[in-house]
């Protein structure tokens, strides 16, 4: 088992035919991902990657063509909004969003729609998931995790291969890894994650990555404490941010004194999660749970 | 982005919300031709986008066109919080009755805008959430449907407006409500909203900050960002689009990817050292952008040591490492350089940076200890 993709993942590809998109595609495709088809208004009829994945106008078409359940979205900023509407109308289980940069009242509406619908959204601007030796779906790079028993949430980037990349280095395996996003108001959350990873048979501890802004780390604490029997480990970054300054996600910025690492960091080992110094303790701190 | 006050009042304005008559002035001459202009008593406000601009005297009162002329001048020498004043907003003054706060932001909890307001106007939300929350009204608002009217005389209920000013104030809670919709703001406030002595209701001042996001679809506001407020190489750093803070250490960092970034900062401080900056080049950065990156941080004399730290996810180290050696082709700079790749394209970036001689780091820890090593001069293996 593992969380929201698997081997059965037939995934599509909005944004397919541009720069990120067709790089990713074929790094997707090299993992294993089943990529059924892309979409890229305008070329449909077209296929890319020596004629492995067609290319659909519409998320539809390529639906109705090919039975794509999972879409994962390379497009601008500017049209991503649009697009993630589009994946939802067309019936798909499971929306991935990696661009970064989409407005947040765009996000506001996407996400009230979304909730409407009960469409399950990751991002924006997140790396997207990975199952490792099943499916990848995103921009994590699929040769930093090994299968195993570790469920792993993020709101960041690089950061979270930084954590796979160290699990590894001590043949320590990964269920499925969720990177969420560093946006205000996202998708799928914390305890969202926590949740599934508490259902899945096949995922024995848990390690979540927060960094400062917002208080989703301090409500994914509560949760933990009242709802969770895994054991989790934790890291929170941005402890030398300075307040009022946007740490480059729009979602990371202490403001008005709330957000900060220090009363995340507490408030998740008031749940009893062991926080992590650096990155690099994780793999430590996971065994002595 | 954060607007000024007159910018702000000057949107607000344009929504069918009653602001004082006045004008922004650059120098003392405009200020006092505005003043005679309007008649009246006016008030010299500084425009500076900092708190407490009052309490460092760069608000004033003024009786007579030559009284404004000469606080303008004064105010016009002032720096405020190391933020020079360069214009003046110089309004017919009110005459104050009542004050109101009222204000919209983004509740990132609940995902959605909420409007909030106050009969303890004329202080600052926070501090009125902290010491007297049962004053504050709020409703969220749909995303979908927007204010409605019914919500807005909610507000006013809640805030015990007098009857009299209800309609009024639901004309401009909506306008306030369409301002923030239109301008992708991300706070839109008016505070004080007072009530006059003539029983009008009037924004006395006002303030908006703009998604950053949503520059692509909002040139016009993006043309009015004041670049005073930001330090001169975060706004080349923007040129770029790096995503750049100063900090005030020595060990300047390269990053890919913020949550990166601020962890390879925490991580300089947890092993002794002191983040001269915090810098993400992004995803996708080309040669180009890490030569900026570069330039962009050695031009800080501070910098005593550079840790880049590349981990590849969107961004090719490959393409990371031949920036590194372009920009240093360019910059000729003494200052070591610590460097860890690791990810896509991670083997070829090594050797291309092999061949120039560059400190390598395996592990996170491994680069950090060796980038606070070489700040404070002692030597560390070049090779790893």
């Amino acid at each position: 088992m593992s969380i929201l993709i698997d081997r059965h993942t037939r995934l599509l590809v909005q944004g397919v035919t541009g720069n990120e998109g067709l790089f990713h595609t074929e790094q997707m495709l090299a993992f294993g991902t089943n990529v059924v088809a892309g979409v890229t208004p305008g070329k449909g009829g077209e296929w890319v990657l020596g004629g492995k994945v067609p290319v659909f106008d519409s998320v539809k078409m390529a639906v109705d063509a090919t039975g794509a359940n999972t879409s994962v979205i390379f497009v601008p900023a500017r049209f991503a909004a649009d697009a993630i509407y589009e994946a939802a109308d067309s019936g798909m289980d499971l929306v991935v969003c990696i661009t970064e940069g989409i407005p947040v009242q765009d996000m506001m509406r996407v996400r009230e729609y979304l909730d409407q619908r009960q469409v399950r959204l990751v991002g924006p601007n997140c790396p997207g998931l990975l199952t490792p030796g099943e499916c990848k779906v995103g921009i994590i790079p699929g040769n930093i995790a090994i299968p195993g028993t570790v469920g792993v949430v993020s709101r960041s980037g690089t950061l979270t291969y930084e954590v796979l990349y160290a699990l590894m280095l001590v043949d320590m395996g990964v269920s499925t890894c969720v990177g969420i996003g560093g946006d205000p108001v996202n998708g799928t959350n914390f305890i969202d994650c926590l949740q599934m990873f508490e259902e899945d048979s096949q995922t024995e501890k848990i390690v979540m990555i927060g960094e400062i802004g917002g208080t989703d780390e301090e409500r994914a604490a509560e949760f933990i404490l009242d709802r969770l029997t895994k054991p989790v480990v934790s890291f929170i970054a941005g402890q030398t941010a300075p307040p009022g300054k946007r740490m480059g996600h729009a979602g990371a910025i202490i403001e008005g004194g709330a957000g900060t690492a220090e009363e995340k960091i507490k408030a998740l080992r008031n749940a009893g999660v062991e926080v992590a110094r650096h990155p690099e303790e994780i793999p430590d701190l996971l065994k002595s749970r | 982005m954060k607007l000024h006050e007159y910018q702000s009042k000057q949107i607000f304005s344009k929504y069918g919300i009653p602001i004082p008559k006045g004008r922004v002035a650059a120098t003392a001459d405009e200020a006092k031709q505005i003043a005679k202009e309007l008649g009246s008593r006016v008030v010299i406000k500084s425009q500076v986008l900092v708190g407490g601009r009052g309490k460092a005297g760069g608000i004033r009162l003024a009786k007579t066109p030559d009284e404004a002329g000469e606080l303008a001048g004064q105010i016009l020498t002032m720096e405020i919080k190391g933020l020079p004043v360069r214009k003046v907003l110089v309004d017919e003054a009110a005459n104050i009755e009542t004050e109101i706060y009222l204000g919209i932001t983004n509740d990132r909890a609940a995902r959605r805008p909420v409007m909030m307001a106050s009969s303890a106007g004329g202080v600052e939300i926070e501090e009125v959430a902290r010491l007297t929350p049962e004053k504050i009204a709020r409703v969220h608002i749909d995303p979908m449907l927007g204010l409605r009217e019914y919500q807005a005389r909610d507000i006013a209920c809640g805030i015990d407006l007098p009857r009299e000013h209800t309609r009024l104030f639901g004309q401009i809670a909506l306008g306030l409500w369409q301002a923030y919709v239109d301008c992708d703001a991300t706070l839109a406030e008016i505070n004080p909203l007072v009530i006059t002595s003539e029983n009008q209701l009037l924004a006395v001042d006002g303030k908006m900050l703009i998604d950053d996001n949503a520059q692509f679809r909002q040139p016009a506001l993006f043309e009015m960002r004041d670049l005073d407020v930001e330090a001169p190489s975060e706004v080349e750093a923007r040129r770029y689009g790096l995503s750049f803070i100063k900090l005030d250490g020595n060990i300047g960092c390269m990053v890919n990817g913020a949550g990166l970034a601020m962890t390879s900062m925490d991580i300089i401080k947890l092993f002794g050292g002191s983040p001269a900056n915090f810098l993400d080049i992004g995803g996708g950065a080309s040669a180009e952008k890490v030569a900026a990156a570069l330039r962009i941080i050695l031009a800080d004399p501070n910098v005593k040591a550079i840790l880049f730290n590349i981990f590849g996810g969107i961004t090719r180290g490959d393409e990371v490492a031949r920036g590194i050696l372009a920009a240093l082709h360019e910059v000729k700079t003494s200052v070591p350089m610590v460097i860890r790749l690791v990810g896509t394209n991670a083997e070829e970036g090594r050797q291309i940076l092999a061949e120039a001689h560059m400190i390598t780091a395996e592990t996170l820890v491994d680069a950090a200890k060796k980038a606070v090593a070489v700040a404070t001069g002692a030597p560390a293996a070049a090779g790893g």
